[in-house]
């Protein structure tokens, strides 16, 4: 997966604490153009705080957090938010707005960006987002009417619709049954083919390691504890890495 | 000891906090973009949802505070003073308070418990990730709305209270509907009515800067979503009265009464 064009991710060094808690410990890491890669660790590892210090919903205490040749705790809140739209973010709760209609829950971002807004097109988008996640249906309904899984979905239909160059997953799978959490991994890896994207995944579950990952990295202690394919990360011998894939 | 000065600790750290709120608020209300189209839909929820709740009860203050004054002023024969009197208690005092009490119950724990429920559910974080700025879209559209729909509830409040002190005047006496609106608009005079009406602006401006902090600011999730709106509810209806009484002193100091 390296390409000449370089990383649309570069960490280096990056550290988080809380108090005295230290979450993250002089990580390092690349994430090329059209590369899947899943961040492997247990609850509590920091998989989330690395994916927000990568967003800038957190701020680092040290250590370089670089998208797109930007690095991203210098960026005042007007780039900030130009830089976000090239980067989509699947949470783990979902967060969709409750007090929106799904159609407007996909609206929302559509109408604060694009610059071409007129009804037809804002629709087509809509309607081309939710097909791409087989929930076109759904369009008129609450949040609160669907199913755990088609909030999964729509959600992902929600973070695809400004067609992102990067995509960040957090938990996608966490709290589905496992036919669905198989499907939202289907749906992951039709993304990021579809849209060429390189896509970020915070995952504990080792089906979503398994099918979606072309690299692992494992997070463990708050360090880049080790990289590689799944069948380089499943033969290791070393203890730690050892007990996620027994 | 020990206790009492934490508990001032963390009052004066509350307050800091709030002050950074609000200096934050005019910071980004002065920046473009401008939510113009949320401010409208707020502006809507704010005033015109609320407005059946403060007519009935400004209709039934009127009332009752019409009633209740009657036999005092019959005791002393001075029952052809009630409109007047009733007009400027209303007016001055009662129904921009009153209204402002609703608004701080009805307003003020809907937006604490609507954005702590947004905090705890991540729909902050993720409109911020869309590149939406969530502090100017949620936080300064709602406070604006409170800002400029109270006092415009508070006018009608003061308008309906009225109409209820002239049917409170004619339940036991006969008040005809020309001599009670001419003692009303006789009586009342510019220093009773724009500092009132001066005074909501504060109240509205208090009631949506509490309730957006208490819930912008909510954690502990749904626990924390309650207390939010209970803490917007209780803090916004002191400062309330808080803000009344700086504002009657602030009249009487500048000789407007």
């Amino acid at each position: 997966m390296e390409t000449a064009q370089g990383p649309v991710i570069h960490l280096d060094k990056l550290n988080k604490s809380f108090g005295s808690n230290h979450v993250l410990r002089d990580f390092s890491f690349d994430l090329h153009p059209e590369e899947n890669v899943v961040v492997l660790g247990k609850s509590g590892s920091g998989k989330s705080v690395l994916i927000k210090c990568i967003i800038g919903l957190l701020k680092p205490d040290s250590g370089i957090v670089n998208v797109f040749g930007k690095d991203i705790p210098d960026l005042d809140q007007d780039e900030l938010d130009r830089m976000r739209v090239k980067v989509g973010f699947l949470f783990q709760s979902n967060a969709l707005y409750d007090s929106m209609t799904v159609r407007e829950n996909l609206e929302f971002p559509l109408r604060r960006h694009l610059i071409q807004k007129n009804r037809e097109t804002v629709d087509e988008l809509v309607m081309e987002a939710l097909s791409n996640v087989g929930l076109a249906n759904t369009v008129d309904m609450m949040p609160s009417q669907l199913s755990g899984g088609m909030r999964k979905r729509i959600a992902l239909a929600r973070t695809l619709i400004l067609k992102p160059e990067i995509i960040l997953y957090d938990e996608p799978t966490t709290g589905l049954d496992p036919i669905t959490a198989m499907e939202i991994i289907n749906l992951i890896i039709e993304v990021q083919k579809k849209y060429k994207a390189s896509s970020l995944i915070i995952s504990h579950d080792m089906n979503c390691v398994k099918y979606a990952a072309h690299r692992v990295v494992m997070l463990i202690d708050g360090e880049c504890y080790a990289v590689g394919t799944y069948e380089e990360l499943k033969r290791s011998t070393d203890t730690k890495v050892k007990q996620f894939f027994e | 000891m020990n206790t009492t000065y934490q508990a001032w600790q963390k009052f004066l750290a509350e307050v800091g906090d709030v002050s950074r709120f609000t200096l934050r608020f005019f910071k980004e209300f002065l920046r473009p973009r401008y939510e113009g189209q949320e401010l409208l839909r707020q502006s809507f929820y704010i005033g015109y949802k609320s407005l059946g709740l403060v007519g009935i009860t400004a209709f039934i203050m009127g009332l009752v505070i019409t009633i209740q004054s009657r036999p005092t002023l019959v005791e002393f024969g001075a029952e052809a003073w009630l409109p007047k009197m009733v007009s400027v208690s209303l007016v001055r005092e009662i129904a921009p308070v009153i209204s402002a009490l609703i608004c701080a119950g009805k307003i003020g724990s809907s937006i604490g418990a609507e954005l702590g429920s947004m905090k705890v559910t991540e729909q902050i974080d993720a409109m911020e990730v869309s590149g939406t700025n969530p502090f100017k879209y949620l936080v300064v559209t709602r406070v604006l709305a409170a800002t400029f729909m109270i006092p415009i509830l508070a006018v009608l409040a003061d308008a309906i209270s009225l109409y209820g002190g002239y049917l409170g005047a004619n339940i036991r006496g006969v008040v005809s509907w020309d001599l009670y609106w001419n003692q009303v608009f006789d009586t009342l005079a510019y220093a009773d009515i724009v500092p009132s009406i001066i005074k909501t602006f504060f109240f509205g401006f208090a009631i949506g800067i509490i309730g957006c902090y208490k819930g912008y600011n909510s954690n502990k999730g749904t626990e924390g979503v309650g207390r939010s709106a209970n803490a917007a509810v209780v803090v916004a209806s002191l400062l309330v009265f808080v803000i009344d009484l700086i504002v009657v002193q602030l009249t009487d100091v500048l000789n407007l009464t």
